[in-house]
């Protein structure tokens, strides 16, 4: 059975041809009404995004530290020099990959899951069931970082004596005394918190794939995983890849969780916390921006290397095909 | 028209946000000048000073207070973030000791005046006059002072046979925990509380973490983590953790007083709020009468044998913003703050212990707080942590490097953290 999957863009023709010099009338006007529409939210962002970004790139070629503001001297790249060839860098930096790749990875599989549990539920129950499954994403990450750490903690969790017929948990498991139980618990917090934001986009791709498709399967006599794998996956994978990438660049940027957990003990410290300890507690703002450049510059390549190498259309999360 | 109904609520609620905008800025208040104060969250205690100063000055200034957040390190940046904008609504602020030479050097604390000076510091325990000055001058007003002591249970310190109305040794209460198969509860969490308890051990053991400041030069800063007396501090350190129970590289002061307070561990070393929190209990009647009862207290284990020890000194000073516009008002105000009676009153109702020493002597302290005296002997014999305007990096390297406490080589690790602090001063490494 071959793949069977919608082209893009060739829906319902509403498609803009590229205004050029054969443009009409119609189509100009409708230009210029777009750029008026969008201009001011796009001032906005150059305001609040640009301009930081642009402060923090100006200052990390700075030594800068916020206690003696009459010895701002410019080094050039030397604060970057100091971040790269430092060893913490390069562990917080794996710690970070890491907690990106696992978290994402068990967040794509599960948040499917219960993607096709919301498109499938009975109508009656769906309400209800789409509102349990979004609730952690509206906690506030900070309350369930402390929420998980409770449960996990010596004095006042409940884990190690629910689960202690569990081999390797005692009722002294110390969770966060270590190096991979902290980062165990570090990315189930984290999985439980975001699982339905990504079952959420996957949920918008499931509705998007055409009945037609899976009744034309049927007829053929597929089976359900056939029908899976070949009719809904390649329709959606659109949706699947904006998804993994969104969630790919917050997952990056951890911070709440460990600031809350472990605080950076055992090594579990993640490039935004590095890039925190430097700017806030150290008060070096130089080197700090530095740091916060480098995470700045991981996303982009991140970005890039999503849009290029999957082929990415961001124009599919908004629903615009 | 639905379009228009939605125009109509968008310009109401347009008016509406400029109308509260409005009433936002209508003006100085009248009456006498307001004083800001910054001050740690607290029992209330603070604020309750501020009412009464404020009846007291007799229309002078009015003292409003603002509430920093919890952690000490927490407090430090906000202040600093908020006085390196030249912030002109900080008056009188609450500062953790190990804090102050940073301010000073930065030119963040108005200086004080040489007769408030010299009426603050009367009768003042030495450590806290210690703890408040920087380069050999007042540069904050002592308020309250705070110690750890050697907290044990009577019923099980009982069959070990040590003598707990003589100084101990550490050593001593190492081999009476593991003869009673029992632990010592020490702050052995990557927090500030490890930098408080190393530095203890360091100066009882007759080192210091720093030995030269060198203020303005942070490349200058000399360090004596490689001395014997650091080497012997993180033996103790090591052997402390060993028998410190199974949460110890996560136990701070909080877990600690828990873990004392069921029984679990037969000694810990910490702040006298454990006192007030047991007896609390008490009252809740989450805990016996009898647990209370069971409460010892003595001085900090000794780490030299004979030597007197150098317990931890901590509790908070009253710096004066340098930007503020009414410092001398400020100053009038922190005098008031930091009387006899209003530091009495903040030990009986917030359990934080004076710097004061005829405080210690009042009958209704000794009433509440029996331990009184040996608090005020603990906070004569003190030490401040290192006194430098880079104590923060000094001290987030040092838990760098010592946390997880029980996995250190003590031969090693002093002079590769002395190592980490001058890298990280020189701005060659990350912290």
């Amino acid at each position: 059975m071959s793949t069977t999957a919608v082209e893009s863009g060739t829906g319902s023709g509403t498609t803009p041809t590229p205004p050029g010099n054969g443009a009409s009338d119609r189509a100009r006007a409708e230009q210029r009404l777009g750029w008026l529409l969008a201009g001011p939210a796009f001032v906005v962002m150059l305001l609040v995004t640009a301009y930081p970004i642009a402060q923090a790139v100006y200052y990390s070629l700075f030594d800068y530290r916020l206690t003696d503001q009459e010895n701002i001297s410019f080094i050039g790249l030397n604060n970057y020099a100091v971040v790269l060839t430092d060893q913490i860098w390069w562990i917080s930096f794996a710690v970070t990959v890491f907690i990106t790749v696992v978290t994402v990875a068990v967040e794509l599989v599960l948040g499917f899951a219960l993607a096709l549990v919301m498109m499938n539920a009975l109508q009656a129950i769906r309400p209800v069931l789409r509102a349990a499954i979004l609730i952690p994403y509206a906690v506030i990450t900070v309350v369930s970082a402390f929420a998980w750490q409770y449960a996990f903690s010596l004095d006042s969790g409940f884990v190690n004596s629910w689960f202690s017929w569990l081999p390797g948990i005692a009722a002294d498991t110390d969770w966060f005394g270590g190096t991979y139980t902290s980062l165990l618990v570090i990315c189930l917090a984290e999985i439980w918190k975001t699982t339905p934001f990504i079952s959420l986009l996957l949920l918008a791709g499931l509705a998007q794939v055409p009945d037609v498709l899976q009744e034309a399967a049927k007829v053929d006599g597929a089976t359900w995983w056939q029908r899976m794998r070949k009719v809904t996956i390649p329709n959606m994978k659109a949706a699947i890849m904006v998804a993994l990438l969104f969630r790919t660049l917050d997952a990056f940027r951890v911070f709440d969780t460990v600031f809350v957990m472990t605080n950076g003990a055992n090594n579990t410290e993640t490039v935004s916390f590095l890039a925190y300890r430097q700017t806030i507690a150290r008060v070096e703002i130089g080197l700090g921006s530095a740091v916060s450049v480098l995470l700045f510059l991981s996303v982009v390549i991140i970005c890039v290397g999503f849009i290029k190498g999957f082929k990415v259309d961001l124009s599919q999360a908004r629903g615009e095909n | 028209m639905r379009r228009a109904r939605w125009r109509r609520a968008l310009a109401a609620g347009v008016a509406a946000a400029a109308l509260v905008g409005l009433a936002g800025c209508g003006g100085a208040p009248a009456g006498p000048p307001v004083l800001n104060w910054y001050i740690n969250p607290d029992d209330g205690g603070q604020a309750e000073i501020a009412e009464r100063c404020t009846a007291a000055s007799g229309g002078q200034y009015r003292i409003e207070v603002s509430i920093l957040p919890r952690q000490a390190g927490e407090q430090r940046q906000q202040l600093i973030r908020r006085l390196a904008a030249s912030d002109t609504s900080i008056d009188i602020m609450s500062i953790d000791p190990p804090y102050i030479p940073e301010f000073a050097e930065a030119g963040f604390l108005a200086p004080v005046p040489a007769d408030v000076a010299q009426r603050t510091t009367e009768g003042i325990v030495n450590s806290a006059k210690e703890g408040a000055s920087w380069n050999g001058e007042l540069v904050t007003v002592p308020f309250w002072a705070n110690t750890q002591l050697l907290w044990y249970r009577k019923s099980q310190v009982e069959g070990t046979g040590l003598d707990m109305s003589k100084p101990v040794t550490w050593d001593q209460v190492i081999a009476a925990a593991q003869g009673a198969d029992s632990t010592i509860a020490a702050q052995g969490i990557r927090a500030e509380s490890l930098t408080v308890w190393l530095n203890a051990l360091v100066e009882s053991a007759g080192g210091e973490i720093v030995t030269n400041p060198s203020p303005g030069d942070p490349e200058g800063v000399e360090l004596g983590l490689d001395s014997p007396a650091a080497t012997r501090a993180a033996e103790v350190m090591k052997a402390v953790s060993a028998i410190g129970g199974p949460g110890f590289s996560t136990a701070s002061e909080d877990e600690n007083s828990n873990a004392f307070q069921d029984g679990s561990a037969m000694f810990q070393v910490n702040w006298p709020f454990i006192w007030g929190k047991v007896n609390s209990a008490v009252e809740d009647g989450t805990a016996e009468q009898a647990t209370a009862d069971d409460f010892g207290w003595a001085l900090y284990p000794q780490v030299t044998p004979g030597t007197p020890s150098a317990p931890p000194y901590g509790g908070i000073n009253l710096g004066v913003g340098a930007f503020s516009p009414n410092v001398d008002l400020a100053y009038r105000a922190t005098e008031c703050i930091v009387s006899e009676e209003n530091q009495k009153q903040y030990f009986l109702t917030n359990g934080n212990a004076a710097a004061k020493l005829s405080v210690f002597t009042d009958p209704e302290v000794v009433e509440k707080f029996p331990m009184a005296p040996v608090i005020a002997q603990s906070l004569q014999q003190a030490k401040p942590r290192p006194q430098t305007a880079y104590y923060s990096e000094v001290s987030e390297s040092i838990q760098r490097n010592y946390h997880p406490s029980a996995g250190i080589d003590p031969v090693t690790v002093g002079p590769a953290t002395a190592d980490l602090i001058k890298a990280v001063l020189a701005k060659e490494e990350l912290l």
